[in-house]
């Protein structure tokens, strides 16, 4: 399988994304600068954390108009695999391949935590290596996590079984107190329609490595990975 | 040189205004030949600012130890270089914002962590590890809550978006930093170029690039501002205090490491203190060589400009490179590519001056030296006895204090006291500063802030980096570095010697509590005015100490950053000094992160022992209440002598626990440090979610000596019974005399403390003292 992590000015998670794909997983990893507008070799898109264009304007405001997201919009139209993590998610958010927007945290303040979260929905190449209702824990690390969307927005996500992620407290509760941004509906991930575009606001990839402890972040890869060989 | 000739005198205001004393003009005079014009004043303002030139420290650095068989790079460069084995280096520094960070917080700040990052990415390291040192008022007041929720968050913007973890700190509050807070940012890095990038011009006719952001009219003269007290009127100098960009920086440094990775670049130099001024002069005198630069060529963010106004901006964000001849365009073209300014501005020339043009004419000529290397020094004359206030001091006794009795102290229950004690910010959680930092961004963050006693992170190149050619990433794949911030400036005010001392000791003991071994030190002063007899004596006393501490420790000084003039003139004009504050920032190596010890109870059933002195032997000066946080929280006194540092007790403490994690037997360590052995014990059971049961035998000494006594080398640590006997045989290697006072009890268990000759003391619930403690700061602020 061959990745595509896309590289903006700002975007400081990109190697540690490529990090796990190709060093703990030995994947071919390509890392595409914003420029670039070729994504043909590519299988999954990758749009990784950081401050795109240093989040001046909106976070993400101005990366979706770069040639690399323009490639990944038509990558993603072909029923194709995009990621976005963190940042990622709110280029994602902005561009309209997902629904809704990421505002400020409720308190206001960035956050970096360890949070638990329920897994909710598991026949996606996402998170088939997870079991439904799993709960995970996951890094966090954002000022701008808040998801919000329209009230019929919400009940077209949740009827349509696209929140994948959902904030929890270690026994897998949902409640404000373990909801460490205010979202909406405890939402930490979500996908489009078709299920092939992922946008979440934990960081899989800093939960991948066992040298580093946590490794409950590595299943999402190791699912995407297994989906490839029952697609070959 | 002939239209300076006729330059008329400069007037006694325009000297002051630049921070310049009448002698120091008269020099100036003298080695120019002639008087400066105004450009050529503002120069020599920064540059002879104690910021800058160290004037008043210099002859006291220089009894540190600098040099061992680790340290690459020393002081004198952007940052100090350490060789951590298998061809990789570390770069590592510590800078001070605070001045700026008083008037203006969050820029201050934000623009503190810029600086100390680019003095990294200068030499040719990635940063891959941020620390800070803060002291802040007490937060019972209102300014001080602004200024601590300002910093914070300019720390966390600046570090966040650049993406560096901030991986560790110490926060403290006293009413001695009031108004005058104390931010020293440390950074790290890991070399990813061949050659150590250093600031020395070479290749004559070789051209002069200035790269990064524009030049604006921000930051005027922060240097000379950050040499001098505060007063009502600094609201004034906000202009001084510059405006970061952490987006462009993050830039910077990528399109900083490809250049420099090319081979092109000879030398190069961070634009921080004193900007275009600074750097051109250091590179020209660290160089042997002049420097002509045309400030027509300067990308500007404003026009109208005069030379003056180039030459003192502290603009973020910039660099100037000296160029491999004919190299320049490919340069070039890398800063352009990554959205940057770059420009040649200038080229090396033979004679050692540097040269400014400005609109086709000579607009300041300066010998480089005069501006950066042969600068004026002080020497002030110490103090032959302590001054009074120390003598009073050291004069208290603990028989002054109501008697301590089984049932507490002064109508407090011990658990009453132990729970205020908790809840004092100085000993609080620091989850609500450390949670707004992005600690784990690289993925290389091993342990998380608050979770051991240092700091540890990985040691990896990024993923498709170019690394050095002798670096064998492989051999070193389980290696890791730890890395800690350390003063008790209540010990240091007390007893400049013992407390600066005291502080890397204190530093290699947090090290040690993780499994590191302490390699080097940069250290931050930050103090008074040296200009005062009582200033002088505790900078004086601090540096000894200090040096003593470093030789000892074996921990060299490879560099750091002085700040004195740490005082506020309240509203009748008389000068309140901060606490002495000497800060040290150590990293040590850890060979195998798969050893690595937190401070958190790790399993029921544990053995707990305590190291260094023990509970019934505490006599003397090892173990007191002197300058300890009980005394002062709960009895509102600073008084005392401070704890008594014994190295060779230290040294083998710190041995029998690094070697005793190494070996696997520990499966915790926290050592005692502000709160005594019932804090640190609390603060186990509170990390590890888990009670403890715990015995205190205690000789001739007061129960309040016996839990917040503080001193003694003493480090806290869990074993596991199976591994009882070869932990005891290990021990019995470095200390005779080490005993097990307690066990580690249930998640539901409280922490239970008895003595032997009094009984229980007290039992607490954990999650209660959890609670207490880790919400204390976000109950100050929304008082």
């Amino acid at each position: 399988m061959k990745f595509g992590v896309i590289v903006f000015p700002g975007a400081n998670c990109d190697r540690d994304i490529a990090y796990v794909l190709q060093d703990v997983l030995q994947q071919r990893v390509r890392m595409v600068w914003h420029e670039d507008s070729d994504l043909s070799d590519i299988d999954v898109v990758v749009v990784p954390g950081g401050f795109s264009y240093g989040d001046y304007l909106r976070c993400g405001a101005i990366a979706q108009f770069s040639p690399a997201m323009r490639a990944t919009a038509e990558h993603a139209s072909q029923g194709k695999l995009v990621m976005g993590i963190c940042n990622g998610f709110q280029v994602l958010t902005e561009m309209g391949l997902l629904p809704g927007a990421l505002v400020r945290n409720r308190d206001l303040h960035f956050v970096c935590d360890r949070t638990s979260m329920t897994v909710e929905r598991t026949n996606l190449p996402w998170t088939q290596g997870y079991a439904k209702g799993q709960i995970i824990t996951l890094p966090i690390a954002h000022g701008e996590g808040c998801y919000y969307a329209e009230p019929d927005a919400i009940k077209a996500l949740e009827d349509n079984d696209q929140v994948i992620f959902r904030y929890s407290d270690r026994s897998g509760s949902h409640g404000s107190a373990t909801n460490p941004n205010g979202s909406i509906n405890h939402i930490a991930g979500i996908c489009n329609r078709a299920g092939n575009v992922l946008g979440m606001m934990p960081h899989p990839e800093r939960a991948a490595d066992p040298v580093l402890g946590n490794t409950d972040g590595l299943a999402l890869f190791e699912g995407l990975l297994k989906s490839a060989l029952v697609a070959v | 040189m002939s239209t300076f000739v006729a330059n008329p005198a400069c007037s006694p205001e325009d000297i002051a205004a630049e921070g310049l004393k009448p002698d120091e003009y008269d020099e100036i005079v003298r080695r120019l030949g002639r008087h400066p014009n105004r450009a050529e004043l503002g120069m020599f303002g920064v540059m002879w600012s104690e910021h800058c030139c160290y004037k008043n420290s210099r002859p006291l650095l220089s009894q540190f130890p600098t040099e061992g068989p680790r340290i690459l790079v020393g002081p004198g460069e952007n940052a100090g270089v350490i060789d951590v084995g298998n061809g990789m280096q570390v770069a590592f520094k510590i800078e001070s914002h605070n001045h700026p960070s008083a008037i203006e917080p969050f820029q201050g700040a934000a623009t503190g962590v810029g600086g100390i990052l680019r003095d990294i990415f200068t030499m040719g390291a990635r940063p891959i590890a941020a620390l800070n040192s803060l002291r802040f008022g007490n937060l019972e007041d209102a300014r001080t809550r602004q200024i601590f929720t300002g910093v914070v968050s300019g720390i966390a913007h600046y570090g966040n978006c650049f993406g560096v973890p901030t991986v560790g700190g110490e926060v403290f509050f006293d009413e001695a930093y009031s108004g005058n807070p104390l931010v020293n940012a440390m950074a790290i890095g890991l070399m990813e170029t061949d050659e150590i990038v250093k600031s020395g011009a070479v290749g004559i006719g070789n051209p002069v690039l200035y790269v990064g952001s524009t030049t604006g009219r921000d930051g005027m003269g922060g240097a000379s501002f950050a040499s001098a007290e505060l007063s009502d009127e600094s609201e004034a100098n906000r202009p001084a205090v510059q405006v970061g960009d952490p987006f462009l920086e993050k830039s910077l440094v990528e399109a900083c490491l490809e250049a420099f990775k090319t081979g092109g670049v000879a030398a190069a130099q961070d634009m921080g203190a004193a900007g275009i001024t600074c750097s051109t002069a250091e590179m020209a005198a660290n160089g042997g060589v002049g420097i002509e630069l045309d400030l027509d060529l300067i990308p500007e963010r404003e026009p109208g400009m005069v030379p003056y106004e180039y030459l003192l901006s502290e603009s973020q964000e910039r660099m100037l490179f000296v160029a491999h001849a004919g190299r320049e365009q490919e340069l070039i073209e890398i800063f352009h590519r990554w959205g940057l300014q770059a420009v040649v501005a200038g080229s090396v020339i033979e004679e050692p001056i540097v040269r400014i043009l400005f609109e086709g004419g000579v607009a300041a000529e300066v010998p480089a030296t005069a501006l950066s290397d042969n600068t004026p020094i002080y020497h002030h004359e110490l103090m032959t006895e302590p001054p009074e206030y120390a003598r009073t001091a050291w004069a208290w006794q603990e028989s002054t204090l109501p008697p301590a009795t089984t049932a507490g102290i002064d109508g407090q229950s011990w658990g009453q006291v132990i729970v205020a004690m908790l809840s004092s910010p100085t000993i609080a959680s620091k989850r609500w500063v450390y949670r707004q930092y992005d600690h784990q961004v690289q993925n290389n963050t091993v342990v998380m802030p608050g979770g051991a006693d240092a700091a540890v992170i990985r040691l990896r190149f990024p993923s498709g980096e170019t690394r050095p050619a002798q670096a064998n990433p492989a051999a070193n794949a389980n290696a890791g570095l730890a890395a800690t911030v350390d003063c008790n400036a209540r010990y240091v005010y007390l007893n400049p010697y013992e407390g600066a001392l005291a502080a890397v000791a204190e530093a290699a003991r947090n090290l040690s509590c993780v499994g590191a071994e302490p390699i080097a030190v940069t250290d931050n002063l930050n103090f008074g005015s040296p200009e005062k007899p009582i200033g002088y004596w505790q900078l004086a006393e601090a540096c000894r100490g200090l040096a003593e501490g470093c030789r000892k420790f074996s921990t060299p000084v490879t560099g750091g950053n002085v700040s004195l003039y740490n005082e506020t003139l309240d509203s009748n004009g008389k000068p309140q000094p901060i606490y002495p504050t000497p800060v040290v920032g150590m990293v040590g190596l850890i060979p195998d992160l798969a050893k690595v010890c937190g401070q958190a109870w790790q399993a029921e059933g544990d053995l707990i022992y305590l190291l260094g002195v023990s509970t019934d032997s505490i006599g003397d000066r090892a173990v007191t209440l002197g300058g300890s946080e009980y005394l002062k929280r709960i009895h509102g006194i600073v008084a005392g002598q401070p704890p008594k540092i014994d190295v060779a007790l230290e040294l083998a403490v710190q041995t029998a626990c690094r070697e005793g994690i190494r070996q696997g037997l520990i499966r915790s360590a926290h050592d005692c440090s502000e709160g005594g052995l019932a804090i640190a014990l609390a603060e186990c059971c509170i990390s590890g979610e888990k009670g403890a049961s715990l015995t205190l035998p205690q000789g001739q000494i007061r129960l309040d000596t016996l839990l917040f006594g503080e001193g003694g080398a003493r480090i806290v640590v869990s074993v596991s019974p199976e591994h009882q006997s070869d932990w005891e045989a290990h021990c019995q290697k470095y200390l005779p005399d080490v005993r097990q006072i307690g066990v580690v009890a249930a998640e539901d268990a409280p922490m239970t403390v008895s003595s032997p000759s009094h009984g229980l003391l007290f039992s607490l619930d954990v999650s209660h003292l959890s609670d207490q403690w880790g919400n204390a700061i976000e109950r100050a602020l929304s008082k």
